[in-house]
């Protein structure tokens, strides 16, 4: 079991908070403290808003272990509106309507457990935007 | 700095070998290397290797195959850059040699994968993306490079189909190698045929889980001849870097590592790319083949796979790639891939390549990528004349 | 029951998972298709999903119209307390509302604790906020209930039990659109339903849950309010009861004198099953989805064990949607799945 190691991360997985560089503007996720435009240092914390579109994706029918009881599942790198590629599952979808460029919105879902006996381990995943038609 | 040259290789078959440790297969390819060498002592052994940790229960692998070949006391160390492992292995034992510290270096790559089952194995493979980034988010390793021959077809415009000819090229030359985990050959039915793994990669776009072992042994080129009647000269050893994960990339669908490294490996040997006789590349997944042969400046970008449409990657083509089978048929036992491309590039060049020998053979280049492109090793032979 | 200082509602949002079990599903399996089916279909939540999940998209709904409300002057940080009431929360022990408060930027500053009264969990939550917020000590609360319910295969409540729920941030009127005017708890030791620790499944009492459980205690709840009101059910434009199948509402709500227009609205169980914890309060918001200023509305949830709380809203202001998704954003949204695949996403399944 790991704990140490998930609750680290908790901003990034459940707010998707990166860092903006102080230096060049440029945002940054996942945070890495040196900037990648400009190679200075870049600690502020930054919440993005979790807007972004389809890069690419793939489905995947033979799954690592602690993810055997999800598949299939669809993965994909999501070009985030503020900048940065994101690499996280899509949900709420079926495979067969992914799209590359097709818009998609952060959600909160369960990633895996840690073990039968372990933590939950909560994550940002990527679903189809969702418009409001009732109003 | 010295001239390093490689006076022997030795290789067990890859495959499943259920019968054999990972101690026992480096030591059937170190001897095996060390008899085609023609040398009793060593000064040091390099053990590339990506996950004897996780898949075989057991780290330290310097000193136990040192031990276990009967060379206890000589210099031993495991070297670790996923599946670039053997090929960052033959760039640490040139260094000694050229450095002059060593004069006969081993140099290994070993992986034991089949003592596990499938979703550990593949948790395993994992560990070459970032751990926190990709991995902890269910991708398997396969699924990264689906990323990106997903994004290839649609900026290009390419159909699956149009990668078919890397597998079949490589299972055709497979069928001539005795050392290669597959000897059939496939045909473009199966391929459109086979089931997916990681959509759009199918099996038949995927290199095969193995056991494997591959070994050659370096010394100072001067004094090479004494002991090899083909010795085999390192014209260029390199290892570039680039982020671990594919969002981190400047553009992912650029192989940013293995262009440096194949860029460096031309200035040391002081010739091009069209200089290049044949090439071993990393075909660990069909989309691996035509990045690596754009980045390494065979085609330009996007034109890679026309490279496999075209018959210039046949044994008799402009550029003859995986001439023993490669990842895909040869097999791809991880950390043990680097040593294999080295052995079979120096095979090629001493012309015993048997059935599968290309004409004319002089500058022989192999490259070795870690991860999704994060570590690549590029190395240039050739036949001393 | 009314608080010393006005509380109100500044913001709601509600949540339903994609996939739809059709009853008929259920009966075809264990009665050869002869049951009178309670429901049309339930909602079932996906692989991914539990309550946490859930509660945090009603929360992040529940906090986008509350900075709709009061323009540049929201901050997650002033939410005091985060209450997830739930009977089916993700673990046995730990908390699921400090998931909930993490992920909506409230920590660390604030109350955060789960609820656990059967389905009145989520009224539970909401009761409690406008005593934390009415007596000054937090500005804000945010009251979700939200469950994945559960029900042992062949069971008359594996037609019903459904998921899905709502967040209510309640704060101070003057920020608020709608104002709670008054509440009642009605409790009593009345062992309708259950479920013992370590038990995958609940136990029922089968007749006994209708008239000495449910309907006593949401006629007797509903009843108090209406006389500390000095009101009857004409006084107010909807009536929201807790909606464990279609019959029962109904008939509790025409008990007490509403009829099928101030009922309609709020709704839901037909098209997503009993919501349990989160049952009543989303019919509330499929309510505020459509509310206008000067609306009364009843609210009175049903826990087994048994309670009731009643309340009495009053529509202040025009509540601005603004593209916040509404209750039946997600109710329309749905995938049928089959007996087979409602299995698997249950976990009902033995793998190993």
């Amino acid at each position: 079991m790991e704990v140490s190691r998930f609750w680290r991360t908790t901003k990034q997985r459940y707010q998707l908070i990166g860092e903006v560089c102080g230096h060049c503007g440029t945002k940054i996720f996942p945070p890495r403290d040196v900037c990648p435009s400009c190679d200075l240092e870049a600690k502020t914390p930054f919440e993005f808003g979790g807007k972004g579109e389809v890069f690419s994706y793939s489905t995947i029918h033979q799954a690592p272990a602690g993810f055997e009881k999800y598949v299939p599942y669809t993965v994909a790198l999501v070009k985030l509106e503020e900048g940065p590629l994101i690499t996280a599952q899509l949900t709420d979808v079926d495979e067969c309507d992914v799209k590359i460029g097709m818009p998609v919105e952060m959600v909160t879902r369960a990633l895996r457990e840690d073990g039968e006996r372990g933590m939950l381990i909560y994550s940002y995943k990527f679903r189809p935007v969702m418009e409001s038609k009732s109003i | 700095m010295r001239d390093v040259s490689i006076i022997g290789v030795g290789q067990i078959p890859v495959a499943e070998h259920w019968d054999k440790s990972i101690r026992e297969m480096g030591y059937l390819a170190l001897s095996a290397a060390m008899r085609n060498a023609k040398v009793t002592v060593l000064d040091a052994l390099y053990v590339g290797n990506m996950l004897s940790g996780e898949l075989a229960r057991q780290e330290h692998l310097g000193a136990l195959i040192a031990d276990f070949s009967g060379l206890r006391g000589v210099e031993a160390v495991k070297i670790e850059a996923a599946c670039a492992s053997g090929g960052a292995a033959m760039r640490m034992g040139y260094m000694a040699v050229a450095s002059g510290l060593c004069n006969f270096v081993a140099v290994m790559g070993v992986e034991k994968m089949t003592d596990q089952q499938g979703p550990d194995i593949t948790a395993g493979l994992a560990m070459a993306a970032d751990g926190d980034y990709e991995a902890l988010h269910g991708l398997s390793f396969v699924s990264i490079n689906a990323l990106l021959m997903r994004r290839y077809m649609h900026e290009y415009g390419y159909t699956k189909g149009d990668f078919a000819n890397f597998a079949i090229n490589a299972h055709a030359n497979g069928v001539g190698n005795p050392n290669a985990m597959f000897r059939a050959p496939i045909t473009f039915k199966a391929f459109s045929e086979a089931k997916s793994v990681a959509d759009p990669i199918n099996l038949l776009d995927s290199s095969p889980i193995a056991d494997g072992a591959a070994c050659a042994i370096l010394a100072p080129t001067a004094i090479a001849s004494e002991f090899s009647d083909k010795p085999i000269r390192v014209r260029a050893s390199s290892i570039a870097t680039d982020t671990v994960s594919l969002h981190d990339r400047r553009e992912p669908l650029w192989l940013e590592a293995a262009a440096l490294s194949a860029s460096r490996a031309y200035d040391m040997a002081g010739v091009r790319a069209s200089d290049i006789s044949f090439f071993e590349l990393h075909d660990a997944f069909t989309i691996m083949s035509a990045l690596s042969l754009e980045a390494a400046g065979f085609a330009a970008r996007g034109h890679g796979v026309r490279m496999a449409q075209d018959g210039s990657i046949g044994r008799t083509g402009k550029l003859p790639i995986t001439t023993m089978g490669g990842l895909k048929a040869r097999g791809h036992p991880v950390g043990a891939t680097g040593m294999y491309q080295i052995a079979e590039v120096a095979l090629q060049l001493r012309e015993e390549a048997g059935p599968n020998q290309i004409a004319n053979a002089s500058l022989g280049m192999a490259q070795n990528i870690g991860g999704s492109g994060a570590t690549v090793v590029t190395t240039i032979l050739e036949r001393i004349k | 029951m009314r608080s010393n200082i006005p509380v109100g509602i500044v913001g709601y949002g509600s949540y339903v998972p994609r996939f739809r079990l059709p009853a008929q599903e259920v009966s075809d399996l264990w009665t050869d298709g002869n049951a009178v089916l309670p429901v049309r279909e339930k909602s079932v939540p996906g692989l991914d999903e539990d309550v946490a999940t859930m509660s945090i998209e009603a929360a992040r709904n529940a906090l986008k119209r509350a900075r709709i409300m009061i323009p540049g002057q929201f901050n997650p940080k002033d939410i005091g307390a985060v209450w997830v009431g739930s009977e089916s929360h993700p673990y046995a022990v730990k908390p699921t509302s400090t998931i909930v408060a993490e992920s909506i930027g409230a920590t660390p500053y604030t109350q955060a604790a789960d609820w656990q009264f059967a389905c009145k969990a989520g009224t539970e939550a909401f009761q409690a906020s406008i005593g934390f917020v009415g007596s000054g000590m937090a500005k804000y609360a945010l009251a979700i209930g939200m469950d994945a319910a559960q029900g042992r295969p062949g069971d008359a409540l594996e037609y019903t039990a459904g998921a899905g729920g709502a967040a209510y941030l309640l704060g101070p009127i003057s920020d608020s659109f709608v104002e709670i005017e008054a509440s009642v708890s009605y409790v009593n030791d009345t062992p309708d339903f259950w479920r013992r620790q370590y038990e995958k499944f609940p136990e029922h009492a089968g007749r006994f849950t209708g008239e000495p459980a449910y309907f006593q205690h949401v006629t007797s709840a509903a009843q108090a309010l209406f006389e500390g009101l000095g009101k009857g059910a004409r006084d107010f434009d909807y009536f929201v009861c807790h909606q464990p199948n279609t019959r029962f509402p109904v008939k509790a709500g025409e008990n007490l004198g509403f009829t099928m227009d101030q009922m309609a609205a709020g709704l839901l169980v037909n098209d997503i099953g009993n919501t349990y914890a989160g049952s009543c309060l989303i019919g509330l918001t499929a309510v505020l989805d459509k509310c206008k200023p000067g609306d009364r509305i009843m609210v009175v949830s049903f826990g087994s064990g048994a309670g009731s709380d009643a309340f009495s809203l009053k529509v202040t202001r025009l509540p601005s949607h603004n593209g916040v998704l509404c209750t039946h954003d997600y109710v329309r949204r749905r995938k049928v799945i089959d007996y087979a695949q409602y299995t698997r996403l249950k976990g009902n399944y033995r793998l190993t």
